[in-house]
């Protein structure tokens, strides 16, 4: 399998605003390290998801991807080619290739806007169609997520429809240029429960209908075990492991991994686990720990952990984890 | 007598666009030191029928009919002033969303001087602030934080502060309406293993309300499941997991995933739920249910006791069919 998109030492580093004073005063400029010299690649045709907890950087690292943000320092390839410093007329037309779903369905469709609008809105952006060919076009793409007969829909407002139809809508505007990799930045966790599971297998068949890649973001490691090909877990702006699905959920091996995924509930009364709990909360991407960066929460920490950080590295095959302590 | 024993209770919403019957017929009642589950989607009623507890529905919410009986007496029927003792005090509510529920003007002191003296004026600030700190120190958070504001703490700090204020006076029923959807999965473990901890030490009996089956399952001795203000399954956990019989129960359970299970399938219910200005004659779930009978579409199901008190909303199980 190829590669459609590569990132190599991606970091974004975001400048604190401080008051002038602060800034007279100070040494140096801090910064929010939101993504920290993270390393992947996402296969054609796989859902690779980046799973965490909020300010782990993941929402971000998407973006950087599709170049929403600009990345401090690192490089993105897409297809090969080095597009991380796209500009004008080809980023443009690079936008035709990826496309990103958001979480919020209610903030991501113009109230104002007829679903019809909504959705071709991108084919008039960039020239391609409108009036009635472009009605024709969204009747098309409406018809693939589901939302049938499409003529019921194309004269209704964002606010006249569910949630579960508005992430559909803007699923719909997300493939209507025959994309070849979506950015999904949890798109499923504000869909209630019944509706969700519909949502998730729509998004696996376009997967399949139209050959896209996923890059999906969640923290919802139980809806990513049942999506997902590959997963990376990041922690603080840096990703502590990352393998296939199956490897990663039989055999977690980084600190962190145990703790989330011991935290997470099973929908089953009769099962009592043991839960691997971590003291403190996340620090803050402004300050962070010296050496590895979970080494103030660790249950196994040694001395070393405070003092050097820890690569990620090749334990098994296909299988890579940030730990000083794992071995292959 | 039960702590808590609601009956027939049914809310309405009496909008501009018609009258929106949020919580219908329902009917249940907790023992002392138990913990039951709410479960439902957005619209089923479920942060309706947990505000009707302590009546704080929101304008235009009214209670139409039936009781909320809290240690015998009915609270639908009490004058306000006679209220504030059961807010609070016998009863206490943890909302959502942590970071709008504080006073973000206000220091931690002063929620919980306010709070202490304001059910019992004749404590002085210095002994109530003693008192707040104590709670603080079972909660995890250092008792000289007491004096920060808000804004200081992360959203489990603060989630864990609500917890503080709502169990403050001992009350008897603790309500949490979503304590932990704001917040991420390990802080939501800790967050609902603290709950638990303050049940077993203090005995109180818990509602959690949440759209999360998993959570209710693993933490709940009963559960409600709420579909459109009706109760479709009253049930213990156990029982629901091992022969949920609504459909929309079983729909429900198959689109949850479970990351212990290996190639995990899971189910779609079909369509989505009803407009609630606008039921469907019959039962609310016959348009998305695999099972629909004739009778469905033209009459409500009762709900009916199916035994081990097990209770269901469903045709399915009525007359013979039940026994069978």
């Amino acid at each position: 399998m190829s590669e459609i998109v590569k990132v190599e030492h991606l970091k974004k580093y975001f400048p604190v605003q401080k008051s002038f004073l602060e800034q007279l005063f100070a040494r140096k400029m801090s910064y929010v390290k939101a993504v920290d010299d993270i390393t992947f690649s996402v296969k054609r045709g796989e859902i690779f998801t980046l799973a965490g907890e909020s300010g782990c950087g993941k929402t971000t690292t998407g973006r950087l991807i599709i170049r929403l943000l600009e990345p401090t320092v690192g490089e993105i390839y897409f297809n090969g080619a080095d597009i991380t410093k796209l500009k004008g007329e080809k980023l443009r037309l690079l936008r035709r290739k990826m496309q990103i779903i958001f979480q919020d369905p209610y903030a991501s469709l113009n109230p104002r806007m007829k679903i019809v609008d909504a959705v071709g809105h991108p084919l008039e952006i960039h020239d391609l169609a409108k009036g009635k060919e472009k009605k024709e076009i969204v009747l098309e793409v409406l018809e693939k997520v589901g939302l049938t007969p499409p003529e019921q829909f194309t004269n209704l407002h964002p606010h006249q429809l569910s949630g579960g139809q508005r992430q559909r809508v803007a699923l719909a505007r997300s493939i209507i240029f025959n994309p070849e990799f979506i950015v999904a930045d949890e798109p499923v966790s504000m869909i209630d429960v019944s509706l969700r599971t519909a949502l998730i297998d729509l998004m696996l068949n376009l997967r399949k209908d139209l050959g896209l890649t996923y890059l999906f973001i969640t923290h919802d490691l139980a809806v990513a075990k049942y999506i997902s090909d590959r997963i990376a877990i990041m922690y603080l702006g840096k990703i502590v492991e990352m393998s296939n699905k199956e490897s990663l959920f039989l055999n977690p091996m980084h600190p962190y991994t145990q703790a989330l995924l011991s935290a997470i509930p099973i929908p089953n009364p009769e099962r009592k686990r043991k839960r691997i709990e971590l003291t403190g909360e996340v620090p803050s991407a402004i300050n962070i720990p010296q050496g590895c960066r979970f080494h103030s929460r660790c249950p196994y920490k040694r001395d070393e952990c405070s003092k050097k950080e820890p690569r990620i590295t090749e334990v098994e095959k296909e299988h890579f984890v940030a730990c000083h302590f794992i071995k292959s | 007598m039960p702590l808590l024993k609601i009956g027939s209770l049914t809310v309405d919403y009496r909008t501009s666009r018609g009258t929106i019957r949020a919580v219908e017929d329902v009917s249940f009642s907790l023992e002392k030191g138990e913990t039951l589950g709410l479960v439902g989607e957005s619209g089923s009623g479920k942060s309706t029928l947990g505000l009707s507890v302590i009546r704080l529905v929101p304008y235009p919410g009214v209670i139409v009919k039936g009781h909320v009986k809290i240690d015998g007496k009915d609270i639908v029927r009490l004058p306000e002033h006679e209220l504030r003792f059961i807010r609070g005090r016998k009863v206490a509510y943890i909302f959502q969303d942590p970071m709008t529920s504080l006073n973000p003007i206000k220091k931690i002191s002063a929620h919980f001087a306010e709070l202490i003296r304001t059910h019992e004026p004749n404590v002085k600030e210095a002994k109530a602030l003693e008192r707040a700190k104590t709670v603080l120190k079972d909660l995890g958070i250092r008792p000289e934080r007491i004096n920060d504001y808000p804004h200081q703490f992360s959203g489990g700090m603060r989630q864990r502060i609500m917890i503080g204020l709502a169990t403050a006076l001992n009350p008897d029923l603790v309500i949490a309406d979503e304590p932990t959807t704001a917040l991420d999965v390990i802080v939501q473990a800790k967050i609902l293993d603290l709950l638990e901890s303050l049940r077993n030490a203090y005995g109180m009996a818990l509602i959690l309300i949440s759209h999360d089956l998993s959570i209710i399952l693993e933490r709940c001795d009963r559960v409600i499941i709420l579909y459109a203000g009706h109760m479709f399954e009253h049930a213990s956990s156990t029982e629901l997991h091992r022969n949920p019989r609504h459909p929309y129960t079983q729909g429900l359970l198959q689109s949850i995933p479970n990351i212990e299970l290996a190639d995990q399938k899971l189910a779609a219910i079909p369509g989505s739920p009803p407009n609630m200005l606008n039921l469907p004659r019959g039962c609310r779930f016959w348009p998305r249910c695999s099972y629909v009978m004739k009778i469905c579409r033209t009459k409500e199901p009762p709900l009916i006791d199916i035994g081990h008190n097990h209770f269901v909303r469903c045709f399915k199980y009525s007359r013979g069919r039940a026994k069978s």
